[in-house]
């Protein structure tokens, strides 16, 4: 029978991970503020246009906003901060 | 996901082939039930039409409409998990359970913590003999670092980065070089789409006290040192921040050979020039080690010969425009560019800022030009700004002088160069401070 040896763990220490709530969700869209985030992915911005004329065409009792930060994969406290004070729910996108 | 926080219901729109890394990341920030949305890879290239036509469609990883998702994602009441999150404490231990050293290697390779090729297992005195090649405390934490933005930062200690070095053959006394890779923030796996590599120049007298080559064979498989430490420095990026595994924490539709090493050791004797690290400001007797993350190609050429002008612009020319060049020349190109006038690197490097040019339309219309540059342009970032005024056939740079790195690297076998992918961020750490 093979010896047991013993080694050490390679991998490093993952930091603790807190739970985080979602927001309240209003019970319909009608009449609310819906924000289209651009992303700014190659291509996101014809996408989100393109869902902001599904929303003109089939909930068009909806207001859409576009809005985009000012970099790509760069947190935007103002464009966040807009997007609180007047808006009731974002759709963000879109990917690769 | 911080704007739910900010209390604005939200839905995130991916590709589907970046479902498996979005839950990971939701579940990794505390919010696992955070809405998600998915439409066909990719976006990128489709039309108008074929974009409707997802919105229209199914979502692809659920099977219901996407639309569907869209809507109950913003309106559908909350459940008792998506108020409460998820908590949890992830530890992983210092010492691995006792077993059999063939159960050890299966298990490493089973976790992925390997490069799948054979590996030195991590035992306690082979440990203990790599911390000889530090001052430093074992407990002392080294740093952190993760495969991309999206993630979490995970920590490290100095104990962690000599078994990953143990791992990769490596001798206590490149702990130091190994050590300033692994505090420098930088990974060397990289989650990428574009499969970036770590490119790494290594400077300074630590080159010739731990025996690495920048002679004949410097960038391949050739000197204990130079393919250790480039092993270490992949071992240790993908086990301390967390994995790199393909779907999850890798996402480099390729892949790339560079990521297996991608050392450049300066041949500092034998070039005109002052040293990398000295051009950045470090003094001769220090050591260092620079890292570029990008390594997306390689352009091979000979010369200076009658026609180099040519050669190099047509060279410059096929760079990414995103990704500058390290500039690797062996002594006699170096030299033989010296005696064309080219007394100093930067002299070489600005003219290739000049000659380097493309249709703006051509540049504009780069994908990750586009991704990255096109919003700093439209917000009125320099030198994108101006740039974005030209007209599409307009031959503009595309590169600034701190794009582009020349190192001199070779062993004078042959005139040869190569120009591999840099990347637009350099990082200078000192090794010293490691000793």
């Amino acid at each position: 029978m093979a010896d047991k040896i013993t080694v050490h763990d390679p991998r490093g220490y993952p930091p603790k991970v807190t739970g985080k709530r979602l927001a309240p969700r209003p019970l319909s869209l009608d009449g609310k503020v819906v924000y289209l985030v651009d992303c700014l992915f190659d291509n996101s911005a014809v996408f989100m246009e393109q869902l902001k004329d599904w929303f003109a065409a089939r909930l068009p009792n909806v207001e859409i906003r576009g809005i985009k930060p000012r970099e790509s994969w760069v947190d935007d406290p103002a464009m966040r901060a807009e997007i609180e004070a007047n808006g009731d729910a974002a759709i963000l996108g879109v990917g690769l | 996901m911080a704007l739910e926080q900010g209390g604005v219901p939200s839905v995130a729109v991916h590709t589907h082939a970046f479902a498996r890394l979005a839950r990971s990341v939701a579940r990794a920030n505390g919010m696992p039930t955070t809405r998600q949305a998915f439409v066909p890879q990719p976006v990128v290239g489709r039309s108008p039409a074929e974009l409707r036509a997802y919105i229209e469609g199914t979502d692809p990883v659920s099977k219901r409409p996407f639309a569907q998702e869209i809507i109950e994602g913003l309106t559908q009441p909350l459940a008792a998990e998506d108020v409460s999150g998820l908590s949890f404490e992830r530890s992983t231990p210092r010492l691995l359970p006792p077993d059999t050293e063939d159960n050890l290697r299966q298990l490493f390779l089973d976790s992925q913590w390997t490069d799948f090729q054979p590996i030195v297992l991590p035992t306690e005195e082979r440990v203990e003999a790599m911390l000889r090649g530090t001052s430093h405390d074992r407990n002392e934490i080294v740093g952190r670092l993760r495969p991309t933005v999206y993630r979490e930062l995970w920590e490290f200690t100095v104990e962690k980065v000599a078994v990953n070095a143990v791992m990769a053959g490596a001798k206590p006394e490149y702990l130091p070089v190994i050590l300033a890779m692994a505090a420098s923030g930088v990974s060397g796996r990289s989650s990428s789409t574009t499969s970036q590599a770590t490119v790494a120049i290594v400077n300074g007298p630590i080159r010739d006290e731990i025996g690495m080559n920048y002679g004949v064979g410097a960038m391949g498989p050739y000197n204990h040192a130079n393919a250790t430490i480039g092993r270490a420095y992949g071992l240790l990026s993908q086990n301390l921040q967390g994995g790199s595994v393909p779907q999850e924490t890798y996402m480099g539709s390729q892949g790339n050979h560079l990521s297996y090493n991608a050392m450049i050791v300066e041949n500092e004797a034998a070039s005109p020039w002052v040293p990398f690290h000295v051009q950045h400001g470090r003094k001769p007797e220090q050591s260092t080690v620079s890292l570029l993350l990008g390594g997306w190609y390689t352009i091979f050429g000979g010369g200076p010969r009658e026609t180099w002008q040519e050669k190099f612009t047509r060279s410059l020319q096929a760079c990414d425009p995103y990704t500058g060049p390290v500039i690797a020349l062996d002594p006699l190109v170096a030299r033989g560019f010296r005696d064309l006038g080219f007394d100093t690197k930067e002299k070489l490097i600005d003219w290739c800022v000049e000659h380097a040019r493309l249709p703006a339309r051509e540049y504009w219309d780069n994908q990750w030009i586009q991704t990255l540059a096109h919003p700093r342009a439209v917000a009125g970032i320099e030198p994108y700004a101006s740039m974005l005024k030209a007209a599409p056939d307009e031959m503009i740079r595309m590169f600034r002088a701190n794009d582009i790195h020349v190192v001199v690297v070779g062993g004078e076998t042959g005139a040869m160069w190569k120009m591999v992918g840099g990347g637009p961020r350099l990082t200078i750490v000192d090794i010293d401070p490691w000793r």
